[in-house]
């Protein structure tokens, strides 16, 4: 269950070429080609799911959940991401959406959007008690989280220690059903997921003692059961509770909304992620008092586990706003304790990069990377099965590879 | 003792390039497993002192020595040197041209903060030669 490799992405080795296209694009250089099929090194994915949208052969595969699996379960619940109301074109109604999810079995829905409004609820009295060192890094982007853990460990301090709003969404909605007498063997709670990083953190519990959910299905394999019986539903029955600033969780920059103040930051794709986080640990950003990050271009209507261009689905859900009210959280209903919005459990930072843990030793072994490194062409061809040729110089002295592998060297 | 040495050409006026030394010895530090207190003083206090050698001095060279109890930082340009140090290290003070404010640098804070997260810093400079700027972040 823990497993990134049955998490995150997989790979069709039958699919597979061998092309590098993956390799040269993975953000951490988590990707090696060797004999002619691209690997992943696990412990450095973060599941953002790059390799899934560079891949011409369709030969890495996200991992999710089947849909049928919600049918192991005699009360279902489904919790879907907000991204999955930006899919659909002209939708005046959102809960023509949820309406839809009944249809094809749940028993109900409990949208992620709420969580979402509840945890900006937090974030604010976060912010107003000014303890967390500033600027705070939102927390629910779980590839950006990976990353910080990975290769920004100076700045964990900085990342806001709350649950992500779909883990309070699925926790919320099976606590509803067992207060309506329902035994909880028979509760299953499904997220439905932008992408595999929230796959992965969902299913492993990220920040929670216990995983909160049952199961991880994909916004994509929902949408294309929805098409099907949403012209067929009659009588829309009054579901949502949510208003439209949970709502613009979906796409970048509705997060910070939701901390009502202006001294903001909002970056999206991997790329700008990276820059910004560099920027922080450089001391340049001191005057932000909120960083918002997603790894996906325009936030989770970029996830790869989606069906519509993140820019039109965007755009959705801004027109949204016409039809929502502004702040729906039904906080009464809810009346939590503080804590339960917080993590049970601080993730850890990953010592993934280290060459050793012995200093003495890492520095050999960083000296041999630079006297390999000044040997090599420089044209990070990648066809030595590594991203870079710094990269390969490191995977040499790591033991990983062979200085042979590289054919483009001047003998 | 094992000790690391790496070293930076920094190109004057390259905005784009401007930084990538001490990203560079970032990623190194990091490598090495050092602490991510120090990790951030150093890539503070080098950033700062690159930008410094882009803006005001045409550029420069950066040499690191990384040893198993301290990293030294030394920065040495051939610009137009530094005429009152004790000025130039006063909060807020600043030459830098309203072209160079327009891009964000110019508060005058960049030598103060070098001083502020290094252990020990020391400038030298000679008008109309140039300047060279030691600093040493402690590992332990
Ligand atoms: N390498 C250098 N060569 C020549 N002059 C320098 C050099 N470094 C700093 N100075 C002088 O010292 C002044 C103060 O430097 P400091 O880094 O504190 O501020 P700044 O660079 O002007 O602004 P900021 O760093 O806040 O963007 C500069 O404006 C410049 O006149
Ligand atoms: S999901 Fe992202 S981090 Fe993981 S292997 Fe693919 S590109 Fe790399
Ligand atoms: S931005 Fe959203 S969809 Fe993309 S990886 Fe992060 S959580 Fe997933
Ligand atoms: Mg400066």
């Amino acid at each position: 269950m823990t497993d990134k490799s049955l998490n995150t992405v997989m790979l069709d080795a039958d699919r597979c070429k061998g092309c590098i296209s993956c390799m040269k694009r993975c953000p951490t250089e988590a990707i090696r080609v060797r004999n002619g099929k691209a690997k992943v090194l696990y412990d450095r994915c973060i599941g953002c799911g790059e390799c899934v949208r560079m891949c011409p052969h369709q030969a890495k595969l996200p991992a999710y959940d089947p849909f049928d699996s919600i049918f192991d379960y005699k009360y279902r619940i489904a919790v879907p991401a907000p991204s999955l109301i930006g899919q659909f074109n002209n939708l005046d109604n959102v809960d023509l959406v949820l309406n839809g999810l009944i249809e094809l079995g749940f028993n109900d829905v409990f949208e992620v959007a709420r969580g979402a409004e509840l945890i900006s609820e937090e974030t604010r009295n976060i912010m107003r008690e000014g303890k967390l060192k500033k600027p705070i890094i939102s927390s629910a982007c779980p590839a950006v989280l990976e990353l910080i853990m990975m290769k920004y460990h100076s700045l964990a301090s900085h990342v806001l220690d709350l649950v992500a709003p779909a883990d309070v969404a699925l926790r919320l909605a099976r606590e509803e059903a067992e207060a309506k007498g329902i035994p909880p063997e028979d509760i299953g709670v499904f997220f439905i997921s932008p992408c595999p990083a929230k796959v992965y953190a969902l299913k492993t519990g990220m920040g929670l003692k216990k995983p909160a959910a049952d199961g991880v299905l994909a916004v994509n394999e929902v949408y294309f059961k929805l098409l099907s019986v949403m012209p067929k539903i009659k009588e829309i029955k009054h579901i949502s509770k949510t208003g439209i600033l949970g709502v613009r969780w979906a796409a970048s920059g509705g997060e910070s909304l939701g901390i009502f103040q202006d001294r903001y930051l909002a970056a999206d794709g991997i790329e700008n992620v990276n820059n910004v986080l560099r920027a922080m640990e450089d001391g340049n950003l001191n005057y932000i008092d909120f960083v918002e990050l997603n790894a996906c271009t325009s936030g989770c209507v970029g996830g790869v586990l989606n069906v519509e261009n993140p820019f039109v689905a965007r755009v959705r859900i801004r027109a949204l706003r016409h039809k929502l009210p502004p702040l729906d959280n039904h906080l009464d209903e809810v009346n939590k304790p503080r804590e339960f919005y917080h993590w049970e459990v601080t993730p850890e930072a990953k010592d993934v990069y280290k060459l050793d843990s012995d200093f003495s030793v890492a520095i050999e072994k960083m000296r041999a990377i630079e006297q390999i490194y000044a040997e090599l062409p420089h044209l990070d061809c990648g066809g030595c099965g590594a991203p870079s040729c710094r990269a390969f110089a490191e995977d040499v002295v790591n033991g990983e590879t062979t200085l042979d592998m590289c054919t483009r060297r001047e003998q | 003792m094992s000790s690391l040495h790496l070293e930076f050409d920094v190109a004057g006026n390259n905005f784009v390039s401007a930084g990538s030394a001490s990203d560079e010895v970032k990623k190194t530090l990091k490598m090495l497993g050092v602490d991510p207190v120090a990790v951030r003083k150093v890539a503070i206090a080098m950033y700062e002192g690159e930008i410094n050698m882009v803006i005001h001095a045409g550029g420069g060279k950066a040499s690191v020595d990384i040893d198993t109890d301290k990293v030294k930082i030394v920065l040495a340009d051939e610009g137009p040197g530094i005429p009152d140090i004790s000025l130039a290290m006063k909060d807020g003070y600043s030459t830098a041209p309203d072209a160079i404010r327009d891009l964000g640098f110019g508060a005058g804070m960049g030598l103060p903060n070098m001083k502020k997260y290094t252990d020990e810093m020391h400038i030298d400079s000679t008008v109309g030669v140039g300047t060279t700027v030691t600093m040493v972040v402690n590992l332990r």
